[in-house]
């Protein structure tokens, strides 16, 4: 079966790169043995039915949890079973499945904890005086601090300018306040204040109207054409379609397709795992003739 | 000289008595992610209902037992329904809180009613002991065990073979899919209660027989051993439970054994803080065990802060300021003192459970540390007293970061329980730590408060004094909250997962919180210790960590200004009023309960 799949593009220019991936919850296997690579500034989709693992590959490959198997490289070097404020720190940056933003946080306050790792108070790693050096900076604000903030701030409302009018107007407003589909942008530009080198999307456009959906497809499109290089969980096939260079497809944990949005559509057994499970073939092809 | 023998019975039929706290603590754990911090207060009402049927009614012990149950039973329904169902949708914090604050109800309830004067609860059973061996059995040690295996085998039982068991055990499996068939979880919830009420009273009327004596501050301790036993055992797990009591028991009848009885609780509460630490999922849980759900919805009340213009803050501060030279009583300026002191505790239990949301019950014993190490330090070494006192503020900071730290790597309701047991040790080292803490006679005349040579003896200049030093504090507090470790603070609350992905190190702003807000609760112990030129293992107690948490909640969480407003409130209010102390703690319990209910985000909000 392996060798039906398409061979991964060839690893040394790759960003990410996943080997052998495996992740076991109890007698069930939620990632199995996945290939991955990743080039830079590409755009790669992953899809599938629920439940078929695409959560717990991002959550592998971000340090929330650890694989049982298999090896994650970035830029060539082995991450594998980093902690996920190293990731962080080294320019892995992800959106939720389920929109974690901090509730009780402004839209501002949100935001500029994307760009907590890039700080200059938190840069000294010493053990015991660096976080005792992070307080006395905090407390007596020095002029860089200050101005480093303010700087910060700036960045932000660029940012958030690039969702139009979505946020600017709602800036100092709680998190918790904001619409569903504002807490996913509110998540996106968190991600981006970052200044990731790899964005992970968990559905960036769940719970969005069409329009919203437009909208979110454009801003993505944006990021991969200023270079960025993207891994998107979606669901919406026409823009897994339009946006993606590649498109893997997972079932129960296995990679079951790679390559070409239009291959991987036409491929038999992507039709019986993943169209089968949800769509009907009248409504898919509805929806390709939509798209 | 009693044998091995003797104390692996004793520890066995120990474990026993935990057991029927423990496995009620598991059965609530199970099915509401709840840890029942008035588990132990169900434990003495069934004692001192035990007492009454004893002493009272003179009922025979079948009767006795059967009464003990069905009360106890009634009153955890009660709670149920009346403490915890209204907060079934509200933020996780709550249903927390709202045990903490039943529990203070009850505890004083039965304490107003029966005095808090240890009273006699006889066995009703012959006082006779059988040789086994080396040792040595009685007929109440056969009645535990025998009433420890009843109960296991009855929930056994009903769990497994009765409908509502079934719905019990879908429940604690997966709350939403077993509402979604249909169980009706509130049935479920009072079934547990109903039981764990019973099983808890059970307990304490066999300890009370037991050591024949029963007194009020039996409450804390059992609630402490019972979640030592459950979180051994694993939370949730029933039978993880029974064995994790066992182990407890055999544990401290050992370590009695061997170092003697001051020990006791301090075997229990480091068994705690290593589980804790190494297998935080209990000595049972396969390490590879998937991570738990993370956890979403909010830890604290969504709101937006009560602003409070410029202006006003300076009236009140100025206010604040003349007051002395008002003519008031020396006894207001006293107690606006007490007050400043408590503001300081609360004003760092504020950012510790309200900033960064590590709830800790713990905190007064942060006030310990600075009183002791800025009193001895006064006495011993001549320090002065000014300096003193700040070198008491970086001890508290050090040490109460230090020993906390262990409880980093845990959420929630954990957090409480791990600090409320640092609490409880910190207080158990002052006790047995002679040579340096002059152990239960406590330090005495220590030398009263002074600057730079000048000694504060007038009631004025002891207000201005700690005044000052409350409004430094509360500015600097401001500053923090206002700086990127403020934010990252209450990121840190609202999602720690979210926040580890953004790069934010759980255990370094843990840390930053616990030794910032470990330097004013320090610095306020060392002020108390040289105002009241006495002090104890008793002075700074869980009765202060409770009321801070109360402070802390009326004036909103996290909320600077709301800390200092809650501690006039709770601690000026009942002395103007002229409410009697043994009421005081009734009253910080039923605000704490109404606040929960009603005013979650506390008077000025949460921050």
């Amino acid at each position: 079966m392996a060798e039906e799949i398409n061979a991964p593009v060839a690893s040394h220019a790759s960003l990410l790169s996943l080997r052998g991936l495996t992740r076991r919850f109890g007698g069930l296997i939620a990632v199995d043995g996945i290939d991955l690579d990743l080039a830079k500034g590409e755009l790669v989709s992953i899809i599938g039915p629920n439940g078929a693992g695409k959560t717990t590959l991002f959550n592998l490959v971000t340090g929330l949890d650890r694989p049982d198997g298999g090896e994650v490289r970035l830029d060539g070097k082995a991450i594998t079973g980093f902690s996920p404020e190293r990731l962080a720190g080294s320019g892995i940056a992800r959106t939720f499945q389920l929109g974690r933003v901090f509730g009780n946080l402004s839209v501002m306050e949100n935001v500029l904890i994307g760009a907590h790792t890039r700080l200059l108070a938190v840069k000294p790693a010493t053990p015991l005086i660096g976080p005792l050096l992070e307080l006395g900076l905090a407390l007596l604000r020095p002029a860089a601090v200050r101005a480093e903030e303010e700087q910060l701030r700036e960045e932000v409302r660029g940012i958030l300018a690039r969702f139009g009018e979505r946020l600017l107007p709602r800036i100092d407003q709680p998190a918790y306040s904001l619409s569903y589909a504002n807490r996913r942008r509110v998540e996106i530009a968190r991600a981006l204040a970052l200044r990731p080198r790899l964005l992970l999307l968990d559905e960036p456009t769940a719970g969005m109207n069409p329009t919203e959906t437009t909208e979110m497809q454009a801003l993505v499109a944006e990021l991969k054409a200023e270079g960025l290089t993207i891994l998107l969980i979606e669901h919406k096939l026409d823009m897994v379609m339009r946006l993606s260079d590649r498109v893997v497809v997972m079932d129960e944990g296995k990679k079951i397709a790679e390559g070409a949005g239009d291959d991987v559509r036409n491929d038999a057994r992507v039709i019986e795992a993943y169209l089968g499970h949800g769509l009907s073939q009248p409504a898919a092809d509805a929806r390709e003739t939509a798209a | 000289m009693s044998s091995w023998l003797d104390y692996t019975i004793n520890g066995l039929i120990l474990g026993n008595v935990y057991a029927l706290v423990a496995v009620g603590l598991a059965l609530i754990f199970g099915v509401s992610r709840l840890i029942n911090f008035a588990q132990g207060s169900i434990y003495l009402v069934g004692a001192y209902i035990g007492w009454v049927a004893v002493v009272g009614l003179r009922t025979p012990l079948f009767i006795t037992i059967v009464l003990v149950a069905v009360t106890s039973a009634l009153v955890g329904l009660i709670i149920e329904r009346f403490g915890l169902r209204p907060l079934q949708n509200s933020v996780r914090i709550a249903p927390l809180l709202a045990t903490i604050g039943i529990s203070f109800v009850l505890d004083q309830i039965v304490m107003l009613t029966f005095s808090p004067n240890p009273r006699a609860l006889p066995s009703q059973l012959p006082d006779i002991r059988f040789q086994i061996g080396t040792g040595t059995i009685g007929p109440l040690d056969i009645l535990i065990a025998c009433i420890g295996i009843t109960s296991a085998l009855l929930l056994f039982v009903f769990l497994r073979y009765s409908k509502l068991g079934w719905a019990v055990r879908a429940t604690a499996q997966d709350r939403d899919a077993a509402m979604q068939m249909g169980v009706d979880v509130n049935r479920v919830n009072q079934a547990v209660f109903g039981i764990a009420a019973a099983l808890g009273g059970l307990s304490g009327l066999l300890v009370g027989m037991y050591y024949n004596q029963i007194d009020t501050a039996m409450s804390l301790h059992a609630t402490l051993k019972g979640v030592v036993a459950e979180v051994v055992g694993g939370a949730g797990n029933v039978p993880g439970a029974v064995v994790g009591s066992l182990l407890l028991g055999l544990v401290e009848s050992y370590g009695v054994a061997v170092f003697g009885t001051s020990y006791r609780n301090l075997f229990a509460f480091l068994l705690l803080i290593v589980v804790l630490v190494f297998r935080p999922n209990g000595i049972f849980a396969n390490a590879k065990q998937a991570p738990p759900e993370p956890l979403t919805g909010t830890f604290i009340a969504p709101s937006r802060p009560v602003r409070i213009p410029r202006w006003a803050l300076l009236v009140a501060f100025a206010a604040f300021a003349l007051l002395p030279l008002l003519p008031v009583s020396s006894y207001v300026l006293q107690t606006l003192v007490n007050a400043w002191l408590f503001a300081m505790l609360a004003l760092s239990l504020t950012l510790v459970a309200g900033t960064i949301g590590q709830v800790s019950l713990g905190h007064a014993a942060l006030l310990a540390i600075g009183a002791y190490t800025s009193a001895l330090l006064s006495l011993d070494f001549s320090v002065p007293v000014s300096v003193a006192i700040i070198c008491g503020g970086l001890m508290s900071a050090a040490l109460g970061t230090l020993l906390i730290s262990p409880s980093f790597r845990l959420r929630g309701h954990y957090v409480s329980i791990a600090t409320l047991a640092i609490g409880e040790i910190i207080s158990l080292v002052i006790l047995n730590w002679e040579t340096v803490t002059r152990g239960p006679i406590g330090v005495s005349g220590i030398p009263p408060l002074s600057l730079f040579g000048y000694e504060f003896v007038s009631a004025a200049s002891i207000y201005w004094f700690s005044f000052a030093i409350m409004v430094l504090l509360g500015l600097l507090q401001v500053r923090l909250l206002g700086s990127h470790i403020g934010r990252s603070f209450r990121a840190i609350r609202d999602d720690d997962v979210a926040a580890r992905a953004y790069g934010l190190s759980l255990n370094r702003y843990k840390a930053l919180a616990f030794i910032f807000g470990g330097f004013a609760a320090g610095v306020s112990g060392g002020i108390a210790a040289h105002l009241y030129s006495y002090i104890n293992h008793e002075t700074f107690n869980t009765q202060q960590s409770i009321l801070a948490l109360t402070i802390v909640i009326l004036g909103g969480l996290g909320n600077v200004a709301g800390a200092i407003v809650g501690s006039v409130a709770l601690v000026g209010l009942p002395e103007v009023f002229r409410v009697a102390a043994e009421y005081r703690i009734l009253i910080y319990g039923i605000v704490l309960l109404l606040l929960v209910r009603f005013r979650p985000q506390g008077l000025l909000g949460t921050i």
